[in-house]
């Protein structure tokens, strides 16, 4: 006896528990990428890229882990079409591309870690990554500058355009003419009665402030060194960019002597030579006394170097110059960039250390995954602390 | 599908019935039904419909979407192993296609009624996944949605860790047990001063917890996790149970996957095709038995075996019929009878033979630098590769071995290496997971690079160490 079967079709359109469950999983990604900040912040494929296009940044432990066997050393078994033989390749493997320099732990190395590729565009890598920075001891100053106009629609006038008629002020005004004259309810609208809601146009403003980068491009500064630089500036560049409109940007290489470049070349250039820190700190302090006053302009000069400066006389002289623009900045900000962490301790950080003042920022910056938390103590809003007494 | 071909195709489906229980094939009735392809997607995600809701499904759902979407696979069928089975097919397919597909679908459920290995089977899996989605609603609704992901995460995570052999279990469940110790010497002269009197009576080893090995992980933190919830265990029971559901159609799919392909070219062959819904059908069937480099293709190699065994049973060779009695003609009889007793495992075990190994062109590959390359043909060993990969379903095979380790609760597990190192990173991230459950330290012991070593994780993060010995 065949077995009875049926065939039917029914209305689907209202059933979404996939798309209810993939939109969960999509959000499980966005948290992945805000953990692993610190990680793609640094990856290559980003500060290369042209800034509008999308990204994938590899995020690790989205995959549920399970016990299982080690892929990479196990023998798999296949099919051909009927001529294989031993020795023949059947593809390469494919992980473990596209990763900067100084990366500890290459995928590839690890057969067992699985990489998840999430799509980003870079604004939205942005947004997560700016979400809580922003200038530090920022304070208003001088005459301001115009930020941004806005229009705002919060204003009642008695003569406007028909399509904007308040009817319920319009309706009141009515109703309250009516009570004045000893009549109640509504009717009798006369023009005096219109209400019309209306718009304002508003300026924000905004306190000046001037950031002046600068950057060492001596002999000594290896790829990693560069690479890190290249890194930070990027995001601190978008950063200002995005979150403040009227930010200037002063950019300064410097080996054995200072000079003040464009955006370009201060991102491209590649030197030798040596090393004479103070150079850039004149320069900078230079600039900022002439076209920068300290009354009207937030200033900020932030450094980043390996710290191999030419000797203890000029570490001498980038103290007093720091101490100098601490003077009439706002914060001063130093990275030093030491691979692995291996320097030893005569470097420019070492004399900085003698400086006690909270608006001098010094990070010292040893692996990739250091760009992002460098940032971060940059930027993070920090107000003037009141004074207190000496003890 | 328009409503002409709609009828059309249920036409044919009440031919394709009659010819395959003229075959001898021996279904449950089958409901079909006609779903847009995003319908296909999400029961392929979830494995069943109505299944409960966890992100995992979700990417699942993404994933094979995004390759229909691409036109880099499709899924063409789903069949539901119930009594009635339910099969989709999807609306957007050709006749032809779903008369295709119709064909293999009451071929696979013939199987899921007669493979011994289905025997035990809920055949009302759907009622009972409903009503699991259900309770877990519930739970998210009173604990939270977070909690249960949480949990969820967990369970999922070792999910693939229970008892394949249920009906097989050892005597009565394990009781936690009570520890009975010597009292420690108080000083080290005790054993001098005892000397004149009589000697104490010998306290028996504690009771091992659990008393045998147990395979059953998620039974055993259900039963024996210190401090879960009553609602927490009932989630991991229910894990559980849908995935035992699914384990015997892990067991038997090169099997399942090749009965479908066998049977549905045979009854295709017997409807009155014209000539271009012939080439459709031949291109759909090659395409579906195409073979993989990286895999082995369950459908062809499956149906290659029943043909091989069809054909040997039905033409022995002379040796066959002296040696082995074999009298000939009996190959659909043995193929009915090989659908009914084999799992994958003893089916490639007792007929892929050395010919079919060679004209299947299987080979095993591995990782040597950055490439993939061929490293072995030789039958034997690809066969018996192919078969260890099988053993607990390509799982790492580990049990409790001790509930109350260091007698501190502590859960200490062992794989039982048989060759194949665990993935370490994985483990250690599992390691959390089961830490989560069990909330005391956990332990797993295992061989790497051929040394014994234990992985730990105490809550605060894990550390390998070895075994001293």
């Amino acid at each position: 006896m065949p077995p009875t079967v049926s065939l039917s079709r029914n209305d689907w359109t209202l059933h979404r528990k996939g798309p209810i469950d993939q939109a969960r999983h999509n959000e499980r990604v966005k948290e992945a990428i805000k953990g692993n900040l610190g990680e793609i912040v640094s990856q290559e494929s980003i500060i290369t890229s042209d800034g509008k296009k999308i990204v994938k940044v590899p995020i690790r432990s989205l995959d549920l882990p399970r016990f299982r066997f080690d892929r990479g050393r196990k023998n798999h078994a296949g099919q051909g079409q009927g001529k294989s033989k031993v020795g023949d390749v059947l593809g390469q493997e494919a992980q473990g591309q596209g990763q900067g320099p100084g990366k500890g732990k290459q995928a590839g190395e690890q057969p067992g870690i699985d990489y998840y590729e999430a799509e980003i565009t870079i604004d939205e890598l942005a947004a997560l990554l700016f979400e809580d920075l922003g200038l530090p001891f920022l304070k208003p100053k001088g005459k301001a500058l115009v930020e941004s106009e806005e229009v705002r629609f919060d204003q009642i006038r008695k003569s406007g355009v028909m399509s904007n008629l308040d009817k319920r002020r319009t309706i009141r005004e009515n109703l309250m003419r009516n009570a004045r004259q000893g009549r109640a309810g509504f009717g009798g609208l006369s023009n005096d009665d219109l209400r019309f809601k209306t718009w304002e146009h508003r300026i924000r403003e905004e306190s000046n402030a001037v950031v002046i980068a600068m950057r060492d491009v001596s002999g000594s500064m290896g790829e990693f060194e560069k690479y890190i630089t290249r890194s930070f500036y990027f995001w601190m560049v978008r950063f200002l960019r995005t979150r403040y409109k009227q930010v200037q940007i002063v950019f300064i290489t410097h080996h054995t002597e200072a000079k003040e470049v464009d955006e370009d070349t201060f991102f491209n250039l590649g030197e030798s030579g040596g090393t004479k820190v103070s150079s850039a700190y004149q320069l900078a302090l230079d600039i900022a006394n002439e076209r920068y006053p300290a009354s009207e302009w937030n200033t900020y000069p932030f450094h980043f170097s390996d710290g191999d400066n030419w000797g203890e006389v000029d570490n001498q002289r980038c103290l007093d110059l720091v101490k100098a623009l601490l003077g009439r900045s706002n914060a001063f900000g130093y990275g030093e960039i030491q691979e692995g962490g291996r320097r030893s301790p005569s470097t420019l950080m070492s004399a900085f250390h003698q400086i006690r003042d909270p608006h001098f920022i010094g990070v010292t910056i040893t692996k990739k995954e250091d760009v992002y938390p460098a940032l971060k103590s940059f930027f993070s809003t920090r107000e003037e602390l009141p004074k207190v007494a000496a003890r | 599908m328009n409503p002409e071909e709609v009828r059309e195709l249920e036409t044919a489906i009440g031919l394709i019935v009659e010819i395959a229980d003229g075959m001898g094939l021996d279904p449950y009735p089958v409901h079909f039904e006609l779903v847009p392809a995003t319908i296909m997607y999400e029961f392929g995600a979830y494995g069943l419909p109505g299944r409960f809701s966890h992100w995992t499904h979700g990417r699942a759902y993404q994933q094979i979407k995004t390759m229909y979407d691409y036109g880099l696979s499709k899924i063409y069928e789903l069949v539901i192993n119930t009594n009635p089975a339910y099969a989709f097919l999807l609306e957007n397919n050709t006749v032809l296609q779903n008369k295709l597909v119709a064909a293999h679908v009451l071929a696979h459920v013939d199987f899921f009624k007669n493979n011994a290995y289905f025997e035990h089977t809920n055949r009302s899996m759907l009622e009972t996944v409903s009503i699991n989605a259900e309770r877990l609603r519930r739970y998210e609704f009173e604990h939270g949605r977070d909690e249960v992901e949480k949990l969820l995460d967990a369970v999922l995570s070792i999910q693939e860790h229970i008892d394949n052999n249920p009906r097989l279990r050892h005597g009565a469940p394990d009781e936690p047990i009570h520890r009975r110790r010597l009292d420690p010497p108080s000083t080290p002269f005790d054993d001098m001063l005892r000397l004149g009197e009589a000697k104490r009576e010998e306290v028996p080893e504690p009771r091992k917890f659990p008393a045998h090995p147990e395979k059953d992980l998620l039974l055993f933190l259900a039963d024996h996790a210190p401090d879960l919830e009553p609602w927490q265990r009932d989630v991991i029971h229910i894990v559980r149970a849908e995935q035992l559901y699914f384990l015997p159609q892990m067991q038997t799919k090169i099997m399942n996957e090749g009965w479908a392909s066998f049977w549905h070219a045979r009854i295709m062959r017997e409807l009155d095709l014209t000539e271009s819904e012939y080439v459709q059908f031949a291109q759909l069937h090659s395409g579906v038995l195409s073979p993989s480099k990286r895999n082995v293709n369950p459908y062809y190699v499956g149906m290659k075996i029943f043909e091989d065994i069809e054909r040997r049973w039905d033409e022995p060779t002379d040796d066959e019929r002296t040696k082995l009695g074999r009298a000939g003609g009996e190959g659909r009889a043995k193929v009915f009878e090989v659908r009914q007793q084999d799992n994958d495992a003893s089916f490639l075990r007792n007929y892929l033979t050395k010919e079919l190994v060679e004209e299947l062109d299987l080979y095993l590959y591995r990782l040597e630098g950055d490439k993939w390359v061929i490293v072995e043909k030789d039958w034997e060993v690809v066969r018996d590769t192919i078969l260890n990969s099988m053993t607990n379903f390509g799982q790492p095979y580990i049990v409790v071995e001790d509930g109350d380790y260091r007698r501190g609760r502590e859960l200490y597990l062992k794989h039982q290496h048989e060759g194949d190192d665990l993935d370490l990173d994985y483990a250690d991230k599992t390691l959390k997971y089961l830490y989560q459950l069990w909330s005391r330290p956990v332990h797993i012991e295992t061989i790497v690079d051929g040394k014994s070593t234990v992985l730990t994780y105490e809550g605060q993060r894990g550390r390998a160490e070895a075994v001293r010995r």
